[in-house]
């Protein structure tokens, strides 16, 4: 035996270790992964593009994606404001308490989709906490829009945040310093030099915050109520054709949430991969 | 809630707005997470302890948090091994289409559940693309608990995977060619080399798989078919209880899922300061 073999199969697997652990993973993913997400493609297009359009322009799905994109105009900035601020105050400043501020901050993944409506009927609803307040001042917030906003605020509040903590933690606090020592303003510093720096990670956390808030299911299926045409958003319509027997029209509808997902994947590798080529030319 | 409003320890820190960004992101947090929280656990404080007990131990919810619990245990276990060889694969060896392999491991983050939920249950019926096979040989996974062990193993797919490969991308490869150099097989030091220097990863990345399929509901209700004492996940009780509106009985199961949801992350944290310890011993 030469010495090469020799250190190839003290360093190496053998060739057909390396095939088999290559076919189980492949196996794994396609079985858990790929199959799933054909299913939902297929049954939106096996009747037809117009079948499929009609599906998702029909007056109860219209009004279901017309609400969800209502929410997510109102939870997404709300949660990058939050992620941007948190981010500054964590990744720019030591203090005491950081790391169980960030646990805090990491609560809503830990926490049931389903605690979390059922945590907001308890406090806003006609027999929570604050019930007969908002019913004296005709508020409605539970089985209404504003309960699944603030449903979804909660369970999408990490995402951004935890994407621009490590980020803007990584890069530290020297150019902020040099342009504020150069006489920028706090808010030109913020604007010329941090946002530049986090854009990428900023684009993601927006992204991947959109999609959840999207595709929330749990929270939004006990504070809303599922009243059709009014507080159903898309995943709850999804389930109520689905339980009606409406496949193709459950999948047509899926098919957009799906699609979105697949661009939120395919902008997070294009920015690992832009990162990547950046690390190895700089 | 002891969190300082200082920067103390930064005294030449010349950044501003701390004060502004701390206090929006405590006053946020407060409003959004802390106070309905406390909501939850007073509303279930005000229950007599009978009542709560009635409720969190009777029979059916037994048996739901044996399926949550117990189903969540063995898909985290199933995402332990095929997660590991996931990065393993994707960290070591190259193949075509392994950039699009590797983008598609986060799609169970971002696919939403409700949609992954009526996939699975498309696929596994007695008719369906996989489903139709696994008949032939009398498996059934659609309305049985193997169905819901189905759901968790895809929800909790991409935690292994994305805690293990960056821990997989920066081992010293001097470690090994050390172990080949005194000798050992290959095998002996993928056991006593590199799973110690991946096992805090493991069980982080296992730890957080089992922290989301136990609160998971969209994509399991679709598949497990929700049978009474057979099927039901704790959660899918909660949102029962909600919509009947016995909201005592549902903020006493909702407060037991709560309290071991801050159990997990306790675990967590532990885990990854575990991880990251180890990371910083090895550079």
């Amino acid at each position: 035996m030469s010495q090469v073999t020799a250190w190839r199969q003290a360093t190496e697997e053998p060739r057909w270790v390396r095939h088999a652990l290559i076919t189980v993973a492949l196996a794994f993913l396609a079985l858990f992964l790929v199959l799933p997400l054909s299913v939902v493609l297929y049954g939106a297009f096996e009747q037809g593009l117009s079948v499929w359009y009609a599906a998702i322009t029909e007056p109860d799905a219209a009004a279901a994606i017309r609400l969800t994109l209502l929410v997510v105009a109102i939870v997404v900035p709300l949660n990058v404001i939050f992620g941007v601020a948190a981010a500054w105050a964590i990744a720019k400043f030591r203090f005491r308490g950081r790391s169980l501020l960030i646990s805090l901050i990491d609560l809503p993944f830990a926490i049931s989709p389903v605690v979390v409506g059922l945590i907001f009927v308890l406090l806003l609803g006609s027999q929570g906490w604050l019930g007969p307040w908002l019913a004296s001042h005709d508020l409605r917030i539970i089985f209404a829009v504003p309960g699944i906003v603030i449903a979804i605020i909660f369970g999408t509040l990490p995402f951004v945040a935890r994407e621009l903590i490590p980020l803007m933690q990584e890069q530290g606090i020297e150019e902020e310093e040099s342009a504020l020592t150069l006489g920028a303003s706090g808010w030109k510093t913020f604007w010329h030099v941090t946002l530049p720096n986090i854009k990428w990670g900023l684009l993601y956390g927006i992204i991947l915050c959109n999609a959840r808030a999207m595709g929330e299911f749990g929270s939004v299926a006990i504070v809303s109520g599922r009243i059709r045409g009014e507080t159903n958003t898309m995943p709850l319509h999804i389930e109520v054709l689905y339980n009606e027997y409406m496949f193709t029209a459950a999948f047509a509808v899926s098919s957009l949430l799906a699609g979105l997902a697949l661009v939120t994947i395919a902008i997070k590798s294009y920015i690992e991969w832009r990162d990547a080529g950046q690390r190895r030319h700089g | 809630m002891a969190i300082a409003l200082s920067a103390s320890a930064a005294p030449r820190n010349v950044l501003p707005g701390f004060g502004l960004t701390m206090g929006f992101t405590l006053f946020y947090l407060g409003f959004i997470i802390l106070i309905p929280i406390a909501g939850l656990l007073l509303y279930t404080l005000q229950m007599s302890w009978a009542d709560f007990w009635a409720a969190v131990s009777h029979p059916q919810v037994v048996a739901s948090y044996r399926l949550s619990f117990g189903g969540s245990l063995v898909a985290a276990t199933i995402n332990l091994v095929f997660g590991a060889i996931v990065a393993w694969v994707l960290v070591r060896y190259r193949f075509p289409g392994k950039r699009i392999v590797d983008a598609l491991v986060d799609l169970p983050f971002a696919m939403p559940t409700a949609v992954a939920g009526i996939a699975l249950v498309t696929l596994y019926a007695s008719t369906g693309w996989v489903g139709q096979y696994l008949d032939i040989f009398g498996i059934r996974v659609a309305y049985t608990q193997l169905g819901v062990i189905v759901a968790l193993t895809y929800i909790g797919l991409p935690f292994v995977v994305r805690t293990v490969q960056p821990v997989l991308e920066d081992l010293e490869p001097e470690l090994e060619e050390a172990a080949a150099i005194m000798g050992a097989s290959r095998w002996t030091t993928v056991r006593r080399i590199i799973l110690p220097a991946l096992l805090p990863s493991l069980l982080t990345g296992f730890t957080l798989a089992f922290a989301r399929a136990v609160g998971e509901y969209g994509s399991v209700i679709f598949i497990s078919g929700n049978l009474p004492y057979a099927t039901e996940i704790t959660p899918l009780l909660i949102v029962a209880k909600a919509e009947q509106y016995d909201y005592a009985g549902a903020a006493a199961i909702g407060t037991v899922m709560l309290l071991a949801a801050f159990a997990l992350l306790v675990a967590i944290n532990a885990l990854q300061w575990w991880t990251s310890r180890r990371l910083g011993a090895s550079s």
